[in-house]
């Protein structure tokens, strides 16, 4: 039986006690640890937290338990005092004295608190356990309201001035440097942050040498030269760290000239039976104030106890950081800074928006070596990789920091494009690899249990979001996804519903509330599922007309004063002279203001809601029908003039788009879809603007879909080119329909392509080369959907009790006394809302 | 337009001195609302058939001071019964008024009683 004895039982120290009693190999050994805090160890990095609930039990890292469990003898409160290495004992501060075969200083670094004159006094406190925390709150209880400064502008310095700012008080930085965070920013990164740091409240004073502490025994002031004082109720000190190392002093192991214990690449100190890890060792000339690089050092000296010989340490360790909490991202990474000789720099800055990113990249603009980010640091988990792994990048490299942002959509590839042997959670040191065959092999399917089992995103927390794009990701490629939920009504997506309601042939909403959903639905199911029931039925908004948004409900768009406006189809934008006298005529009867939409036809606003039965039984009887400018549906096709007129044409532009806007008019789908139709490559139609659109070319026509004007314009794709009119137009039943089954509620065609995993080429597969075998489903049910069109204004105006809907009172044939218009131009426009 | 607010406060149960005959209950759509006048209010009644319950209320959005919540889908959040404004989606408990998603103030609610096929509002004036 051999014993090892550990000193310090913090982080690292606990972590060697974790990776040793994972090793099979450990039962022959006696494990024994001394710890000096009152606690079992604790999560120090999150130790900000505490400031949140007071709970210090949450930021244990295992409960005494574990301890007994895994047969650790655990000393909590009771310091080692002395090392005595010729016999190979250790003494203690309660006087035992204990053998070893082995021992591990883990000893950690306590704060640097520089000599100025009054550091002593009251109110003057260090950022370190949760006793240093505790005595800072209660002094801060007794000055509330007050200023208080944080000496050192550093990570944890920024950390602290935050918690003091949680704390009620008013938080002001010192910092002797001309920057703030002088190891990780530039001065340009720096002074963006400084700028929002301002912005949230946290007073800045940079270049800033401390003389001494003002006060009599309690601390009120600083001062940094003659008449320059600042005046504070509390102080912080953040101003580095210094390693615990006395227990080596007094051994006389070798020291490095500023302190630490010097360690070798297997964490041997000059005397071979005792090793040091953590923020206590020096290695490479450096103590590395994080906790991954000392994760990595309990592994090897785990691994060298054990004797496993081919175990070192990285010669180069890796400082990236991201500053958390503080409520503003910052990170840096790899070289910050880049010497011209290396590599050039490419940096962009937007003062407006606090944001700075800065990415250094070798001469020959194939590798990352490092950059800077600040204001937004969501790309910094990719970076890293990129960083870390050598990747090749792009070749235009500010993509990376510039890039095609937009809706979702990203200048990076996806996670998985990451090699097996990428360490994605630096703290705990665990891969790619490991975490997709978690999720792969062992079947964990969610964030929580592959943290359990691999304890990936168990430590900082950074590595979050990269590890949950790796699991959906995983789960894809064996054809599963994260659930997407509608609501808190139904545990199902929409397209699962859509499946649902179409094999049990499912007809009513609350039928499908009752079997698959709970509760009574709401304002987000509702109109999604009536969109369903209208997408395979084909059944108008009039039959279950009280799960219908507004809109459908009342078959009219509702204005801003609660009246209505009114739309008639007007197929590809072609008119009669007499359907344009006709809707003059009853626009001016019922006194409606008028406009050409954007979508090549007319607008009448301002119905009160009893008038829109009437309007519309004007419009029927003069061969108007619905233009469902109120549905998630179809809403126009443009058209250009096309060969009919215009001397440049190549076909008939107008009757293709009349022809395919009566054929889709009236089906409903997950968001409203346009066409358009142009009758040469000038494109007037603007049909690349829209979901679907058809160019007419040299030998056919060519078909573009999923476009999108709107907040994120996006021109379609083309999916097939020269086709005849018959083939462009199957491709595009098609494309519709497989959009309309498997897209997510208020999705539309453009954002739902490029989420469409293998994107065009796939999409041209399934349409065109059938690889689904699916196309003669899509083509029936389009057809039946095609042959099952009405006009759901005429069934409106001709069935008594739906029309019976359009009043405001139910009592009183009185209308809303609430709305009243004021003239605009010729015309008039809803009174403004105050 | 924000004296028109002021018109409207909540009846509790026992402060009801008139149950106003509004209409019958078939001019109520199944889980859907329909406005009545009573005086120079406009009252949204909502018939929650799936709760197999009757709910009043302001039919003034106080977001906008618009007529339209008889106008709005009703459903729950949490078991809380409510109604979501046709304008911008602002939601509200029909049980208190409360709004549910954002912090304006409540709106005024009225008792509801069915007797012989007709709806009743209670007032108190
Ligand atoms: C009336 C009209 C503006 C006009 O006076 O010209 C209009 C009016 C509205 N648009 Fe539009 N859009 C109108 C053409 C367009 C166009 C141009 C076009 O179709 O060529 C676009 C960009 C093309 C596109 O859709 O990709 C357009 C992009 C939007 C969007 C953004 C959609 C997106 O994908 O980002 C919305 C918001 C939405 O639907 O969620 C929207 C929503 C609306 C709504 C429905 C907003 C609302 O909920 O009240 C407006 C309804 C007014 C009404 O009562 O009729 N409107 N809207 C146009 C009606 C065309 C028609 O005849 O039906
Ligand atoms: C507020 C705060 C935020 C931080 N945030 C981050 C972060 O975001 N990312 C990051 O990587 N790092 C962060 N760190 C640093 C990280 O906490 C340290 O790197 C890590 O705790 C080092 O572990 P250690 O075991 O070496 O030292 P410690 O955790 O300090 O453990 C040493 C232990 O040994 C005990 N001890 C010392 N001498 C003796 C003795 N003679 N006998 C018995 N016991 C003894 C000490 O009391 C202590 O409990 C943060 C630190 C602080 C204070
Ligand atoms: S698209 Fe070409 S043919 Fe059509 S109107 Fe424009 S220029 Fe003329
Ligand atoms: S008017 Fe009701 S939510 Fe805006």
């Amino acid at each position: 039986m051999k014993t090892v004895v550990v000193v310090g039982n913090g982080m690292v120290g606990f972590k060697f006690c974790e990776k040793f009693v994972a090793q099979s190999d450990t039962s022959s050994y006696r494990l024994i640890v001394f710890g000096e805090e009152p606690r079992v160890a604790y999560d120090r990095v999150h130790l900000s937290e505490f400031f949140e609930d007071g709970d210090a039990e949450r930021l244990r890292l295992a409960p005494r338990s574990w301890y007994e469990q895994n047969r650790i003898e655990l000393h909590t409160h009771e310091r080692v005092s002395d090392i005595d290495n010729d016999v190979k004992t250790v003494t203690t501060s309660k006087g035992k004295s204990v053998a070893y075969d082995y021992l591990v200083l883990a000893t950690g670094s306590v704060p640097f608190v520089p000599p100025i004159r009054g550091v002593e006094k009251n109110g003057v406190f260090v950022y370190r356990t949760i006793e240093d925390l505790q005595d800072t709150l209660a002094y801060a209880a007794t000055i509330k309201g007050g200023k208080a400064a944080i000496l050192g502008g550093g990570l944890l310095g920024l950390e602290a001035a935050k918690a003091v700012m949680d704390m009620g008080l008013e938080p002001h930085v010192v910092e002797f440097a001309p920057k703030l965070m002088p190891r990780q920013l530039d001065s340009r990164g720096s002074r963006v942050l400084q700028v929002k740091l301002e912005s949230m409240g946290i007073h800045i004073h940079l270049s800033k040498a401390t003389n001494q502490i003002l006060g009599n025994g309690k601390i009120t002031g600083m001062e940094f030269g003659e008449d320059d004082i600042l005046n504070v109720d509390m102080l912080v000190i953040s101003a580095g760290i210094r390693p615990r190392d006395e227990l080596g002093k007094s051994a006389g192991l070798t020291m490095g000239t500023r302190g630490g214990i010097v360690v070798n690449n297997r964490m041997e100190t000059s005397d071979p039976h005792i090793l040091a890890i953590g923020e206590v060792a020096l290695y490479n000339q450096m103590i590395y104030g994080l906790v991954a690089p000392g994760y990595e050092m309990a592994q090897v000296a785990v691994d060298r106890i054990l004797g496993k010989q081919e175990s070192v340490m990285a010669t180069e360790i890796d400082m990236s950081t991201k500053l958390k909490l503080i409520g503003v991202d910052v990170a840096s990474f790899g070289t910050p800074f880049m010497p011209p000789e290396k590599g050039h720099s490419i940096i962009f800055e937007n003062k407006t928006e606090s944001l700075y990113k800065r990415i250094n990249v070798s001469h020959d603009g194939k590798r990352l070596l490092g950059g800077i980010l600040v204001g937004e640091a969501e790309d910094y988990n990719m970076l890293l990789q990129m960083y870390q792994n050598e990747m090749s990048l792009p070749e235009h490299p500010e993509v990376l920091i510039i890039g095609g942002r937009g809706e979702g959509g990203t200048s990076f590839g996806s996670a998985m494009d990451l090699p097996d042997t990428a360490v994605v959670c630096s703290c705990e040191a665990v891969t790619k690899g490991a975490i997709c065959s978690s999720v792969l092999d062992d079947g964990n399917e969610n964030i929580k249990l592959v943290a359990k089992a691999t304890k990936a995103a168990t430590g900082c927390g950074g590595c979050k979001p990269m590890v949950a794009d790796l699991i959906t990701e995983s789960l894809k490629t064996i054809g599963k996804t994260l659930r997407v939920n509608l609501c808190e009504h139904f545990d199902y997506s929409r397209q699962e519903l859509f499946d649902i309601v179409k094999l049990r042939g499912i007809q009513d909403y609350d039928e499908l509330l009752d079997t698959v959903g709970k509760g009574h639905g709401c304002e987000v199911c509702k109109p999604a599922i009536a969109a369903i029931f209208a997408s395979i039925y084909n059944e108008t908004a009039n039959r279950q007309s009280t799960i219908q948004d507004t809109n459908d409900r009342y078959l009219a768009n509702i204005q801003r004063n609660g009246t209505y406006s009114v739309v008639p189809r007007v197929a590809g934008g072609e008119i009669t002279p007499k359907q344009l006298i006709a809707m003059g005529r009853i626009a001016e009867k019922y006194d409606l203001y008028t406009k050409i939409t954007g979508g090549q036809r007319i607008d009448m606003f301002g119905a009160k809601l009893h008038e829109l039965p009437l309007i519309w039984e004007e419009l029927i009887k003069e061969g108007f029908e619905t233009g469902q400018a109120y549905g998630k549906s179809l809403r126009t096709v443009k058209s250009c003039v096309g060969s009919t007129w215009c001397r440049y044409g190549m076909d008939e532009s107008v009757s293709f788009a009349v022809e395919i806007e009566n054929r889709y008019k009236g089906i409903r789908s997950p968001h409203k879809f346009k066409g358009g139709v142009s009758g040469c490559i000038r494109e007037c139609a603007e049909a690349r603007g829209k979901d679907f659109g058809f160019i007419a070319v040299e030998g056919g026509w060519n078909v573009y879909v999923g476009g999108n004007g709107g907040a994120n314009p996006k021109h379609a794709i083309l999916l097939a080119e020269k086709v005849a009119k018959e083939t462009a137009i199957t491709y595009v039943d098609r494309f519709i329909m497989f959009y309309i089954k498997t897209a997510l509620p208020l999705q539309r065609t453009a954002p739902w392509l490029e989420k469409l995993e293998g994107g065009i080429t796939y999409l041209q597969n399934v349409i065109i080369n059938d690889s689904l075998g699916i196309v003669d489903e899509l083509d029936a049910e389009m057809q039946a959907l095609v042959d099952s069109y009405k006009c759901e204004w005429t069934e409106a105006v001709e069935t008594p009790e739906i029309r019976e809907r359009y009043t405001h009172f139910v009592n009183s044939e009185e209308t809303d006394d609430n709305i009243e218009f004021v003239s605009l131009r010729a015309q008039k426009m809803p009174k403004a809302w105050v | 337009m924000i004296a028109s607010l002021n018109l409207y406060e909540t009846v509790p149960a026992e402060d009801v001195k008139i149950w106003f005959k509004a209409a019958a209950i078939s001019k109520f759509p199944k889980n859907g609302g329909a406005c009545i006048k009573y005086k120079d209010k406009q009252v949204a009644i909502f018939n929650f058939t799936r709760k197999n319950a009757w709910y009043a209320c302001q039919n003034l959005c106080p977001h906008k001071m618009e007529m339209v919540l008889s106008r709005g889908m009703i459903g729950d959040e949490n078991l809380e019964p409510k109604v979501a404004c046709p304008l911008h989606k602002n939601n509200f408990s029909l049980k208190t008024g409360k709004h549910l998603n954002g912090d304006l103030e409540a709106i005024a609610t009225y008792p509801v009683k069915i007797e012989d096929g007709f709806v009743y509002v209670g007032f108190s004036e």
